[in-house]
């Protein structure tokens, strides 16, 4: 995978409009940040929203901060200088060798300059899942530091692998088209790198912290703790829509080759993956539940959204449909066996909608991609093998790490109080009576 | 129990690791790579299993 640019026989002012197209894109993802923000606080409780929405905003910022010092001395970008192991002959890229704090680098209107600026954002994208898995209990200190050790190490590290012309992205020209592997490990907008990054780091955090108090009965029976607010939750969608088409569409064409008129299929393919997922879980909550469930179909849009982003280049929009209806069914039944048969609470849905959503939009691009070399699935499954065997042990090791060093669930009181009092003084909605735990079961 | 999953996991994905660096016959290397993600899909689920105890020992 190399940067388009380098595969272009276009003249100079071509390139540069084409440089600038794939700015104004990166320029457009952070809403995808901000929906995201809006969807973890509004599945959160009252009493914990203005913490939700300033926790978001120290993500996004410890994020960008530490992928600048050391994320991106260790991502690096495609045809820039790494570390090689030798294996039977075959050079294997397993970090980049770039210096910190960006030294050297030119920031204007190169395709290095825009992969650092597009991973800036993602970053801290990637960081924002793992709020939705800790809500209501997680440490605002815990949440810098965790972010900080995600964004400084395990992001950039498998991103080298797959965008920074790692290992894994150079499967297919190691072993051949034909050796089974296909073309590499081929993820465009971030399904593995970002949203599995992340759901699995929002795992890690659920099992470390462990459910919320009076959550789980004492015969484990779980409790309903509705969102408190199912408009900033749906805003939260449609502004995640925007960014995702962007990050998909930017992911593409940097990292993939895509050439800028692809734009069309990939937003086109993005949006039919959300739709077919949203309406998917609506239809599923409307038969289980007798009504449309509201934060499901959340969930279900933007499961769709997640699976899209590996595959949106490749897929025939009919393709796309089945990717979202698979992502919804997904979205709902992962995140109720996750809640009644293993026990983790994760109030936003960080694991199924990130996770697993993720997981399947990487096996579908070997599933049902468009033209792609035989024996793609293999490099696929590699790639999924990688994230479950490296980066799950990787994540929850280094937070319970941290946990060891500086407790990440925050003391009784503050979940009793609510993290808004407890941690910042002062309540989201001062005007409004917020209620306690006085229905839960005790 | 925990630590067994979580050695299961870097297990499965060291097994996948090897089977694509060094079998050059394509049967063999598939056969290993499904073998190692099964190791993981193991180590998973024990690594789930052991949450759900300290859970339970926990209340």
């Amino acid at each position: 995978m190399t940067p388009f640019v380098a595969s272009s026989v276009l003249v100079p002012s071509e390139v540069s409009a084409m440089l600038m197209f794939c700015l104004l894109l990166i320029l457009l993802v952070p809403f995808a940040g901000a929906g995201l923000a809006l969807i973890n606080a509004g599945l959160g409780r009252a009493r914990s929203a203005a913490h939700a929405m300033l926790a978001a905003i120290c993500v996004m910022s410890v994020a960008a901060v530490v992928y600048v010092i050391v994320g991106f001395a260790w991502q690096g970008a495609a045809g820039r200088p790494d570390h090689v192991v030798m294996v039977a002959g075959k050079a294997w890229g397993w970090i980049a060798a770039e210096p910190f704090f960006l030294r050297g680098l030119r920031l204007d209107l190169s395709p290095t300059a825009l992969v650092v600026l597009l991973q800036m954002f993602s970053v801290g994208l990637a960081g924002l899942i793992p709020l939705s898995s800790g809500a209501d209990r997680w440490r605002l200190g815990a949440i810098c530091a965790s972010t900080a050790l995600l964004a400084g190490f395990t992001y950039p590290l498998f991103a080298h692998w797959v965008w920074g012309g790692g290992w894994l992205a150079q499967l297919g020209a190691n072993f051949g088209v034909n050796s089974g592997l296909g073309r590499g490990f081929l993820d465009g907008g971030g399904s593995s790198t970002i949203q599995v990054v992340g759901g699995l780091t929002a795992l890690s955090i659920a099992w470390i912290l462990g459910p919320r108090r009076g959550k789980f009965s004492a015969e484990g029976m779980p409790a309903a703790l509705p969102g408190h607010n199912a408009v900033l939750v749906l805003l939260g969608c449609m502004f995640a829509w925007i960014g995702w088409m962007s990050l998909n569409s930017a992911g593409a064409m940097l990292f993939l080759g895509v050439e800028p008129g692809r734009v069309v299929l990939i937003a086109v393919n993005t949006t039919l993956c959300a739709a077919a997922s949203g309406l998917t879980a609506a239809v599923l909550t409307r038969v289980r539940f007798g009504r449309p469930d509201a934060s499901l179909t959340a969930n279900g849009w933007i499961a769709g959204l997640v699976a899209s982003s590996a595959a949106a280049a490749f897929l025939k929009p009919a393709a796309a449909m089945i990717v979202g209806g698979v992502a919804g069914i997904l979205a709902v039944s992962v995140a109720d066996f996750l809640e009644f048969q293993l026990a983790i609470d994760d109030p936003g849905g960080a694991v199924s909608v990130h996770a697993v959503g993720g997981l399947w939009g990487v096996l579908a691009v070997a599933l049902l991609a468009d033209a792609e070399p035989s024996g793609q699935w293999l490099a696929q499954l590699v790639g999924i093998a990688t994230l479950l065997g490296f980066v799950l042990p990787l994540s929850y090791g280094l937070n319970w790490l941290l946990d060891r060093l500086y407790r990440q669930r925050v003391e009784r009181e503050g979940e009793l109080q609510g993290m808004d009092l407890f941690e910042l003084g002062a309540g989201a909605y001062p005007e409004f009576d917020i209620h306690g735990d006085e229905f839960l079961q005790r | 129990m925990k630590l067994a999953g979580f050695f299961l996991l870097v297990a499965g994905w060291a097994i996948v690791v090897t089977a694509v660096a060094l079998l050059p016959a394509a049967g063999a290397r598939v056969g290993f790579v499904l073998a190692g993600v099964a190791v993981e899909l193991f180590g998973l689920a024990l690594a789930v299993r052991s949450h759900l105890v300290l859970q339970a020992e926990g209340e």
